[in-house]
């Protein structure tokens, strides 16, 4: 049923109707209300789960993953200093292959403090071994909490969904609420297998030594990779059941004849999408990738998306301090290296710590890599600020 | 409250859950207590054990020591773990089980204390057993909070000039339900002990002296001895804290001054110049008179 709602309960609701047996969270600017709502409803008897009210992020994750061992559909939510202070626990929890979902309303970290949005929280959690999905819009960031419980316990990997702090989590929008025997048919009662349970003895959680830890890593790393087929199969199913497409590896508009390429992830996509049917009108053939599936990078689909297009162009919330774009680089990196051919690729770092990212600054980017290409670049720099604080 | 006949209670289980094998020292403290502490519990048992020496010895892939479930992940976090694994079993409608959370002293009440407190604030029906070796063992020895004052280790290489936390108290502070201390030499008491606390619902505290020979400074044959000792010498003082109230003090038969603990062990051997106790050996007569005053050993 289509209902208007704020992004944060649209992902509360749908998470309760995933029946999650354990959630526990913490509180932090912008993923409250998601926190608060499952509170309630735990509360007041409409979802039946133990609601674990913690001491810290750290405890969260922490109870989630205990939860987990013993069998339970558990579920966690953060953002930004929260995740951060989760991040032992957060490879723990990849490491011992345990099926937590964990919404990640994306926030910039300090210092300085900032409780905007931009995606450098869970980009320092990329290389952990959790899946990544990124939503666009609410529809999808509901959609993708259903698919991520489903892909999670079907490939034993844990799920982290990624919504736009505040863009998202704090804008209404309507979204179709499905009801509570779809999500019934779409995602099966959990069936977990190595937990723990005194009729069947075993450990979890064993240290590897030199013999076996590479093997484990490398089981995980193989793990991540198998997940793709997982991702593409149950965002197709999902599109079979509820009529819409949601989620998968990756998302493509306006791409075919485009001459530049905009490479991004999120909800500035929509944005985008604007401006690409603006320029349209002036005659400017553009194109854009939306990565919905950040981690495992589907590298082989965006390699075919993009063989034949020169002029790339990525605009990403996040940036590896002393060396650059990370998006940038995963795109860089999906191209063979024997492919010869002369194909330019710019970054943009944006929107950093909620700073608005504005059609025409994503105009200017498209204008400035029409022309030559542009190795970094930060879009829409106050250069009074800078020219007063630069050493 | 506790139902169990006193003859259960008293009774020395040994069923050998925690089995032999294992990488410990010789004569380790942790490794016996360990032992007794599966063994009292049962079959019906989930361990969840912190990060520190009992995980190293007894848990590498692919032969662990345990013959209940084992569950470990990481240093500082073993309390909230056991909290999820109880919040499981109360959501999935199982059990009823007992969940022993496990771990060192630096992992309980250094780098895990923000998370037993939690626990114990929220209620969760845990037993908690700390296995107090009084240093970082599995790194080296190196000082925790509940290294003693006076003893050596390899970060207070002068002597540790601080007191031992009281974790006991700060436990029973938070208003849980049982809190009790014990020692690795008396298996009755420690497995009564271990017995009661899981008949009770709610958190639960159990607090064991766990000799380390290799951190201590003596031979492994001496661990029954210097439990023993450390009891006779008022310094580490046995008793239960029952719905906050101190109960079941273990007395003194015969009390025996700081120093036929010290000299015992390496750790303190800078504390006697030429066979002449220092000023330090005094101050620590003084803690034990002060625990002696305290609990009317
Ligand atoms: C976050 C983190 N910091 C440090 C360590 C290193 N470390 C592992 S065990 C340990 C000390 C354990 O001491 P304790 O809890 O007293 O247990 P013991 O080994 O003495 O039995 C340390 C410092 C770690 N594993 N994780
Ligand atoms: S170092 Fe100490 S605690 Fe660790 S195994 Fe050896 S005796 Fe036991
Ligand atoms: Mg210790």
């Amino acid at each position: 049923m289509l209902k208007y709602l704020e992004g944060s309960h649209a992902v509360s609701q749908v998470v309760a109707m995933c029946r999650p047996n354990v959630i526990s969270a913490y509180p932090i600017t912008p993923q409250t209300h998601i926190v608060e709502d499952l509170a309630r409803l735990v509360g007041e008897g409409k979802l039946d789960a133990e609601f674990i009210n913690v001491e810290s992020e750290f405890s969260a994750a922490s109870v989630v993953l205990g939860a987990s061992a013993a069998g339970a559909r558990a579920y966690t939510t953060t953002t930004s200093q929260g995740l951060l202070l989760m991040n032992e626990v957060i490879y723990c929890i990849a490491g011992m292959r345990l099926p937590i979902v964990l919404t990640c309303a994306n926030r910039a970290i300090s210092a300085p403090l900032n409780i905007w949005n931009d995606q450098q929280d869970s980009m320092t959690v990329r290389d952990a071994g959790w899946i990544q999905l990124h939503a666009e819009d609410n529809q999808e960031a509901a959609d993708l909490h259903m698919q991520a419980f489903k892909i999670a316990e079907q490939m034993h990997l844990p799920v982290m969904v990624c919504m736009d702090g505040f863009i998202l989590t704090h804008a209404f929008e309507p979204v179709d609420i499905p009801e509570q025997k779809e999500v019934d048919a779409f995602l099966p009662p959990f069936k977990p297998q190595n937990i723990v349970d005194p009729r069947w003895p075993r450990g979890i959680g064993l240290y590897a030594d030199p013999r076996f830890y590479m093997e484990v890593r490398y089981i995980l790393h193989r793990a991540l990779e198998k997940s793709e087929k997982v991702i593409k199969q149950v965002s197709e199913d999902f599109a079979k059941k509820f009529g819409r497409q949601s989620g998968g590896l990756l998302k493509t508009y306006k791409i075919e004849d485009a001459d530049i390429v905009i490479i991004t992830m999120g909800s500035v996509a929509g944005t985008i999408k604007d401006l690409i049917d603006q320029l349209e009108t002036e005659g400017k053939k553009v194109g854009l990738l939306q990565i919905c599936s950040y981690r495992p990078f589907p590298r082989k689909e965006v390699y075919r998306v993009l063989k034949d297009k020169m002029n790339l162009l990525v605009i990403e919330k996040s940036i590896s301090l002393g060396r650059g774009g990370i998006l940038g680089s995963d795109v860089r990196w999906s191209f063979p290296r024997t492919e010869k051919k002369d194909r330019k690729i710019s970054c943009f770092v944006s929107g950093l710590g909620g700073r608005n990212i504005s059609i025409n600054d994503l105009r200017t980017a498209v204008e400035m890599v029409e022309h030559e290409p542009v190795e970094l670049e930060f879009l829409g720099l106050n250069p009074d600020i800078i020219a007063a604080r630069d050493l | 409250m506790i139902t169990a006949s006193s003859e259960d209670l008293y009774k020395v289980e040994k069923k050998d859950l925690f089995a032999s094998g294992h990488r410990a020292c010789g004569g380790c403290g942790q490794a016996l207590a360990a032992r007794l502490v599966a063994d009292a519990a049962g079959e019906n048992t989930i361990a969840c054990v912190a990060t520190g020496c009992l995980e190293i010895f007894s848990s590498p892939y692919p032969d662990p020591s345990w013959r209940i479930p084992f569950l470990h992940s990481l240093f500082e976090n073993i309390s909230a773990v056991a909290s999820g694994v109880e919040a499981a079993y109360k959501a999935l409608k199982k059990g009823p089980v007992n969940i022993i959370a496990q771990g060192g002293d630096g992992g309980t009440a250094d780098i895990g204390f923000q998370s037993i407190s939690g626990m114990f604030e929220r209620g969760h029906n845990v037993l908690y057993v700390c296995y107090d070796n009084e240093a970082y063992m599995n790194t080296g020895v190196q000082r925790s909070s509940f290294t003693p004052f006076g003893a050596k280790t390899t970060t207070t290489p002068m002597g540790n000039t601080t007191r031992k936390k009281n974790l006991p108290l700060i436990a029973a502070d938070h208003g849980i339900p049982y809190v009790a201390t014990a020692t690795v030499d008396d298996f009755r008491d420690l497995q009564r002990k271990v017995k009661t606390a899981l008949l009770i619902n709610g958190p639960k505290y159990l607090h064991i002296l766990a000799p380390c020979p290799l951190g201590w400074g003596h031979t492994g044959d001496l661990t029954v001895a210097i439990c023993r000792l450390a009891k006779a010498t008022g310094l580490f003082p046995v008793y239960e804290i029952i719905n906050g109230k101190v109960a079941n003090v273990l007395k003194i038969q015969e009390k025996k001054p700081v120093e036929d603990y010290l000299r015992l062990q390496g750790r303190y051997r800078h504390l006697f110049k030429k066979g002449v106790p220092v000023k330090e050996v005094a101050e620590i007569q003084e803690i034990a008179n002060q625990n002696i005053e305290r609990f009317n050993l």
